[in-house]
């Protein structure tokens, strides 16, 4: 026999299913079976890859029951057809063959997905989180497509910058208008000697691009106000706030809640640090927290009381593990928890944090938010 | 006697004790007990109406006062007491 016949009677064999017909209901599970390259190129939204010469191996972990809705597609609806027949004989009742295969999905304007394919270098660089199955090479893409913005690249900033880039974070936004002091470099450990005088979102910035040429820094040196805060946070997918004053603090809160993005808040002094995530209208915010700032003479800053340096250390990697597992979407984040950290004992403590039902922002009565004077509001009316 | 936890800002009125005892059958009473002990710290948890400042949260255990009974919210001997101010430090 031919292949042309024996492919015609494979086809007699299986079901075939169209492009529009996978297009209007999606099955329960889509399978790709072409070769890694071809999946690289694009594939169908929520497709799985498993290439045809690993199919039979690998479909019984995949698809444990037998009677799900299964469409195999390829290129052009040979190696599906055939891949079918397989699955058939295997005891799938329910397979499919998509006729055309993606070449006909793409040349009926359908939506394509298209993998983000890492390198052998980044393989290498990423090895130990690949390894972990809550990471893998789907999650380190979500980091490596992830936009981070850090309110303040100083004590929590340093830290967390660090450890972002490290994990392989794509894109990296610093807020800090500020420059290196010399006397910054006791816990900021992003910076170095010879960069004192240099604005601290540049040194930032030269610090990750040695450490990991994978990360796109943008460097926003400005201090943030309400006449840019939405613009400057509109891009990024989470924000990791380590500022240093009660101003900057009210106003990320409200411009995060409008733009609805999480915030992993902390704040440090002396030898103490808190932690929580603020994750809009599912759990509490800042001002569900604290519904008003201290007058100044109640908030005294670390510039008068002095900060342990390695405290910002603790607290800002705290900050970066929420922000990867937000990223990741794994285990439990600091949501409705507020942590508190004190160095001296060397003791953790959690308290409850409800959303509060009066809040001004973000209680479901609360009126629609807008920017405001913020250092008006926090220097006591 | 129950225990409260000394915020660093507010050591200064404690003589730099972390920790103080307190008495009162509720956080209202464990307030005043600290007023008397430590003058000039009940001005710093609450405002001139006697009400909880809106900057500093009081928490029983785990619990936070405000989503309890507040001022009257019951205290036992054994409970810690943990007054936890705003604090706006990150870059510093």
């Amino acid at each position: 026999m031919d292949f042309q016949s024996y492919l015609k009677r494979v086809k007699a064999e299986i079901v075939e299913t169209s492009v529009d017909e996978v297009a209007a209901r999606p099955p329960a599970q889509l399978i790709d079976v072409r070769e890694g390259d071809e999946w690289a190129e694009g594939h169908l939204p929520g497709a799985t890859w498993v290439p045809r010469g690993k199919l039979e191996l690998r479909i019984e972990d995949l698809v444990p029951e037998r009677e799900t809705d299964l469409v195999l597609y390829c290129a052009g609806g040979t190696r599906s057809a055939l891949a079918a027949q397989a699955l058939q004989a295997l005891g799938y009742t329910r397979v499919r063959s998509m006729a055309g295969g993606f070449g006909a999905w793409k040349r009926a304007g359908q939506p394509i997905e298209k993998p983000y394919v890492m390198t052998v270098a980044q393989k290498s660089r990423y090895a130990r989180h690949l390894l972990l199955s809550e990471v893998g090479e789907k999650g380190q893409e979500k980091l490596l497509q992830a936009k981070v913005l850090l309110i303040g690249a100083g004590g929590l900033g340093a830290p967390a910058g660090l450890y972002l880039a490290a994990a392989g974070v794509g894109t990296m936004g610093f807020v800090d208008d500020d420059v290196v002091d010399e006397s910054n470099l006791q816990r900021q450990v992003i910076h170095n000697t010879r960069r004192v005088g240099v604005p601290k979102v540049e040194s930032a910035a030269q610090t990750i691009a040695d450490l990991n040429p994978d990360v796109k820094v943008v460097q926003h040196r400005v201090r943030l106000s309400s006449a840019n805060v939405l613009e400057i946070i509109k891009d990024y997918d989470l924000i990791v706030d380590g500022t240093d004053n009660f101003p900057t603090r009210y106003l990320l809160n409200d411009a995060s809640l409008m733009l609805r993005k999480p915030v992993v808040n902390a704040s440090i002094f002396a030898f103490e640090g808190q932690v929580t995530v603020f994750h809009p209208f599912v759990g509490p915010c800042y001002r569900c927290l604290y519904p008003e700032p201290p007058p100044p003479d109640m908030a005294p800053s670390c510039n008068e009381a002095g900060v342990l340096g390695v405290l910002p250390g603790v607290i800002g990697v705290v900050q970066a593990t929420e922000a990867v597992k937000l990223i990741l979407g794994i285990g439990k984040p600091l949501v409705g928890r507020l942590l508190q950290y004190d160095a001296l004992h060397m003791k953790f403590r959690e308290f409850k944090l409800p959303r509060d039902p009066h809040c001004v922002t973000c209680s479901e009565g609360a009126k629609p938010i807008e920017l405001i004077d913020y250092e008006q509001f926090c220097a006591g009316r | 006697m129950a225990t409260v936890r000394i915020p660093t800002s507010l050591r200064k009125l404690t003589q730099g004790k972390e920790e103080v005892q307190a008495s009162g059958a509720t956080i209202g009473e464990v307030i005043a007990s600290l007023e008397s002990s430590y003058p000039g710290i009940r001005a710093r948890i609450c405002d001139e109406s006697g009400a909880l400042r809106r900057f500093v949260n009081l928490f029983v255990s785990a619990e936070d006062i405000r989503f309890l009974k507040n001022l009257e919210t019951p205290v036992q001997e054994s409970d810690e007491i943990s007054i936890v101010p705003a604090i706006a430090g990150g870059q510093c």
